[in-house]
């Protein structure tokens, strides 16, 4: 079974995330230990929780170098998840303008509603619309609808987006590039759509 | 499109669901982790598990048993009853909660909803508001499972949570609860003008006419119902279906 590292930052919801992962037929470890990050076939980046605070977080636990290691130098296959999708990026501006991990460009920015009737956060199951062909989408229709909590999101250049979703205009909630992929939807809280999505991830691993 | 919700509530009490009318005359109605698993099958929305005995009995949430029954449930679990702290919320998120509803607790001390928020974010509070009309016409909030007046105006409420960073309102009529007679649509219609945070209508479903009338004159963005899924045949499927023959987006 392949082991997947689940980045434990103390951003929680990490045990649905893990069991999302051995429901699929990973091995999740839920670990902050880079040694154990070091060795896993695969990264999963979860959270909730505001951006700045996670950068602390992670940076308290000298998991920033490491997470850049793996994924940018490494290949690793690594997974963000929410939050963690969010982290990925270059900035962002909750708590405060904080630097991300830099692994996809782009900043994270706060939804902004395009009429009366739009509430933020974004709760609820929206569809996701495919931009470009992306390997985690094997066996996925395009417009599946996945479950999203969410009042940030990811703004990248177009390459980058892998997908979309009509909320505010519409915002990015797929970005990837090489083997790093993020969801700004919860894949572990989608049922069966998000356990394909999450096959797919472990596929690459 | 955002797809609105249909909830399923389950409510916990003595080890087992239970369902009454008017927050009280409580009936068991099964097990609370097989309702998960068979919820979990028929891929509802969402789930909201509240334990209603908890703050009655003084008791702080029953974490191991909501990381049972988070192990069966892969879609959002909102989790509530006995919440008093930000730790609480932290072992709740832990343990497999996606989202927690606070009620009792955000009436004695308001800035815990801004603590949780700051700390786990908006997206994961739920403030739960009941409220019953009183002589005045004005709805006023209960804490205590519905056993305690406050002298709070529930429109006055929904307005101060959001402003401390609740990320959703679940709003439920105590005199509405287990009456199958629908929802009340002019609180819940002043409330959702009121905030711009999404509001779950709580409290009178019967039929999929009930919940449509929430969305369409109440403008909730999701509904929560018990006795319905409980006591009448209907389905959460059979409502989502009501709904998109009347124009209403849902994900089936």
């Amino acid at each position: 079974m392949k082991e997947i590292a689940i980045v434990d930052y103390g951003m929680c919801n990490l045990d649905s995330v893990a069991r999302a992962v051995e429901k699929c037929g990973g091995l999740p470890m839920t670990t902050d230990d880079p040694a154990t990050i070091s060795e896993a076939c695969g990264i999963i980046l979860p959270g909730v929780g505001a951006f700045a605070d996670a950068m602390d977080n992670l940076a308290q636990r000298a998991l920033i170098p490491l997470l850049r290691r793996q994924a940018l130098e490494r290949g690793v296959p690594f997974l963000g998840i929410c939050l963690g999708m969010q982290l990925m990026a270059d900035r962002g501006h909750e708590g405060g303008e904080t630097a991300g991990l830099g692994l996809i460009p782009g900043e994270v920015v706060r939804l902004a509603a395009d009429s009366l009737e739009t509430r933020i956060p974004h709760v609820g199951w929206n569809q996701v619309e495919l931009l470009h062909p992306s390997p985690l989408f094997d066996r996925i229709a395009d417009q599946t609808d996945f479950y999203f909590v969410h009042s940030y999101h990811f703004a990248c250049p177009p390459q980058f987006a892998i997908a979309r979703t009509p909320y505010c205009g519409g915002f990015v909630s797929v970005v990837g590039h090489g083997r790093c992929f993020g969801t700004q939807f919860h894949p572990e809280k989608s049922l069966g759509a998000g356990q394909t999505l999450l096959r797919n991830f472990l596929e690459l691993c | 499109m955002l797809k609105i919700r249909i909830i399923p509530t389950l409510l916990y009490k003595n080890f087992g669901l239970v369902k009454g009318v008017g927050f009280d005359s409580w009936r068991r109605v099964g097990s609370a982790l097989q309702s998960i698993m068979v919820y979990s099958l028929r891929e509802v929305d969402e789930l909201i598990f509240l334990d209603i005995a908890a703050t009655g009995e003084g008791r702080e949430p029953d974490y191991a048993l909501v990381d049972d029954l988070a192990d069966d449930c892969f879609m959002p679990l909102t989790v509530g009853g006995g919440i008093r702290s930000v730790e609480d919320v932290r072992r709740l998120l832990m343990v497999g909660a996606d989202k927690v509803a606070i009620n009792t607790a955000l009436l004695a001390r308001p800035e815990l909803i801004s603590e949780v928020a700051n700390r786990f974010g908006s997206q994961c509070v739920v403030a739960s508001i009941d409220y019953k009309a009183n002589s005045q016409g004005k709805y006023e909030v209960y804490g205590h499972s519905g056993t305690r007046a406050t002298g709070l105006d529930a429109v006055a409420l929904a307005r101060q949570v959001e402003e401390r960073g609740a990320g959703e309102i679940l709003l439920t009529s105590i005199e509405r609860d287990g009456t199958m007679s629908g929802y009340d649509i002019d609180c819940l219609r002043q409330v959702c003008a009121a905030v711009r945070i999404p509001v779950i209508a709580a409290g009178g479903a019967g039929t999929p006419a009930h919940v449509l009338e929430a969305i369409t004159a109440g403008h909730a963005s999701a509904i929560a119902a018990a006795s319905m899924f409980h006591f009448s045949e209907v389905t959460p499927r059979q409502v989502k279906q009501h709904l998109r023959d009347q124009g209403v987006p849902v994900r089936l």
